[in-house]
């Protein structure tokens, strides 16, 4: 561990990331082809634009299957400190200053969505493929269902860019989700409440109120 | 570790973390899995019921509503040197219209709202073009044709509509598209509009109509989706 810098995010956490992140990438360059008129016109391959989205949505979600499988306990201790929220997280929510643990309820709420967004892609994503051939699978809401999801996360994507490349106090974050550390002194101010189990500084107790 | 303050004269309260974020994920997933029955509905109700909602939303979206099908490799290009729309098949004269030629017909305008059997529709477009016996007229189709043939310049797409539907009041093989020339996504040079059927009877790029003594099946039609596709009364809905 370099000195003066803490683990905040272990190999399978960023694999993780990096998966759905370039998945999502791909699935949005490939969908705006096939939904805006323009690109379309621009490319005009729809067939192979469609099979590429297609195909790239199933191996995202096997990738990103495998990755859960592989993570295994790991991944679901990083889960249970998803689904907790405590007084200071509803308090850090409606805008009061309250410590933070490792992910601060902001990045709760949003790694929550972003999973069942996923499904939700998937879902209305294979209704479109195979409804498409099958009445069965035809209902009139899936395209706005999943128009609706991909204009909600491009929100979602666009704010956490921003905090994450330009927003100087909180851009620091992207060193722990590349290289998994971060500096003692700035997880202390952003996630005073971490309790960090393999630190070799001396990690201050938190200050509550 | 963090213990919360302790105030005299009342137990402490150890603090429970709530499980919001199961909760969240359960409530997201449900609610967007349930919208395949109630979404179109919700979001015709914001487009619908609040027209000046509608009027401030539907230019925001960067697709004017529309979405672009094809079911080649290759969208078909117009080329007013070399195109032709052929009329033929149990007629007494086959005709040739070269571009100019049907913009020389009697123009027709309407503003009709445009289907599509996925769930997406585009209000109030204003089309322009021909009607469909303007063209027919020339071309004297014998008393034994019943129906027509659509040929797009996108191979293999063809599609038929009886005589009868096809003399609806507003039925046009519209050439304009809001005050434009069609657009090639919109199967420029000319495509078929019929509004009280789903968008896959309305078929881009034309570059022929056969008069035929019954309506065949046609692209979609191969594929599961109803040969009459009036829009609300078929294809499940």
């Amino acid at each position: 561990m370099k000195p003066g810098y803490v683990k905040r995010f272990s190999p399978v956490e960023r694999l993780l990331h990096w998966v759905n992140a370039l998945g999502f990438l791909f699935l949005l360059a490939t969908g705006l082809i096939l939904y805006l008129p323009r690109l379309s016109v621009l490319v005009s391959r729809r067939q192979t634009i469609q099979g590429l989205h297609f195909w790239g949505g199933v191996g995202w979600l096997a990738a990103l299957a495998a990755v859960l499988v592989l993570g295994g306990r790991r991944l679901r201790a990083t889960a249970r400190e998803l689904d907790s929220f405590d007084r200071d997280d509803l308090r850090w929510l409606r805008g009061g200053k309250a410590p933070q643990g490792r992910f601060n309820a902001g990045q709760k709420i949003n790694a929550v969505l972003t999973a069942a967004f996923t499904i939700l892609f998937g879902v209305s994503g294979l209704l479109l493929w195979f409804g498409e051939e099958d009445t069965r699978f035809r209902f009139a809401s899936t395209v706005i269902l999943h128009d609706g999801l991909m204009y909600v996360s491009l929100v979602l994507v666009v704010g956490h860019l921003y905090l994450t490349l330009i927003h100087p106090a909180t851009r620091h974050a992207l060193r722990g989700m590349t290289l998994g550390d971060v500096r003692v002194e700035w997880a202390m101010r952003h996630h005073s409440k971490w309790q960090p189990d393999d630190v070799h500084v001396d990690w201050p107790r938190a200050r509550r109120g | 570790m963090d213990t919360p303050p302790v105030i005299e004269g009342q137990e402490p309260q150890p603090e429970e973390p709530r499980r919001y974020g199961r909760k969240l994920f359960l409530a997201t997933v449900v609610g967007g899995v349930s919208s395949l029955y109630w979404g179109k509905a919700a979001w015709d109700q914001v487009t619908g019921v609040v027209s000046p909602v509608a009027g401030a939303i539907a230019p925001i979206l960067p697709t004017g509503g529309w979405r672009i099908y094809t079911i080649s490799g290759h969208m078909p290009v117009f080329d007013p040197a070399s195109w032709r729309l052929r009329i033929g098949g149990l007629v007494e004269q086959p005709v040739s219209l070269t571009y100019d030629e049907l913009r020389s017909l009697p123009r027709a305008e309407q503003v009709t709202t445009f289907h599509c059997v996925t769930g997406w529709s585009v209000k109030n477009v204003h089309w322009a073009g021909v009607r469909i016996h303007d063209v027919l007229a020339r071309a004297k189709p014998h008393a034994s044709g019943h129906a027509l043939q659509f040929t797009s310049m996108e191979v293999p797409y063809i599609d038929y509509l009886t005589l009868e539907q096809a003399s609806l009041h507003d039925v046009m093989l519209a050439y304009e598209m809001d005050g434009k020339p069609l657009a090639r996504e919109h199967g420029a040079p000319v495509r078929l509009i019929i509004p009280e059927m789903y968008g896959y009877k309305n078929v881009k790029w034309l570059q022929g109509i056969d008069v035929v003594d019954q309506a065949g099946q046609g692209y979609w039609e191969g594929l599961g989706y109803d040969k009459d596709a009036w829009v609300g009364r078929s294809n499940g809905y």
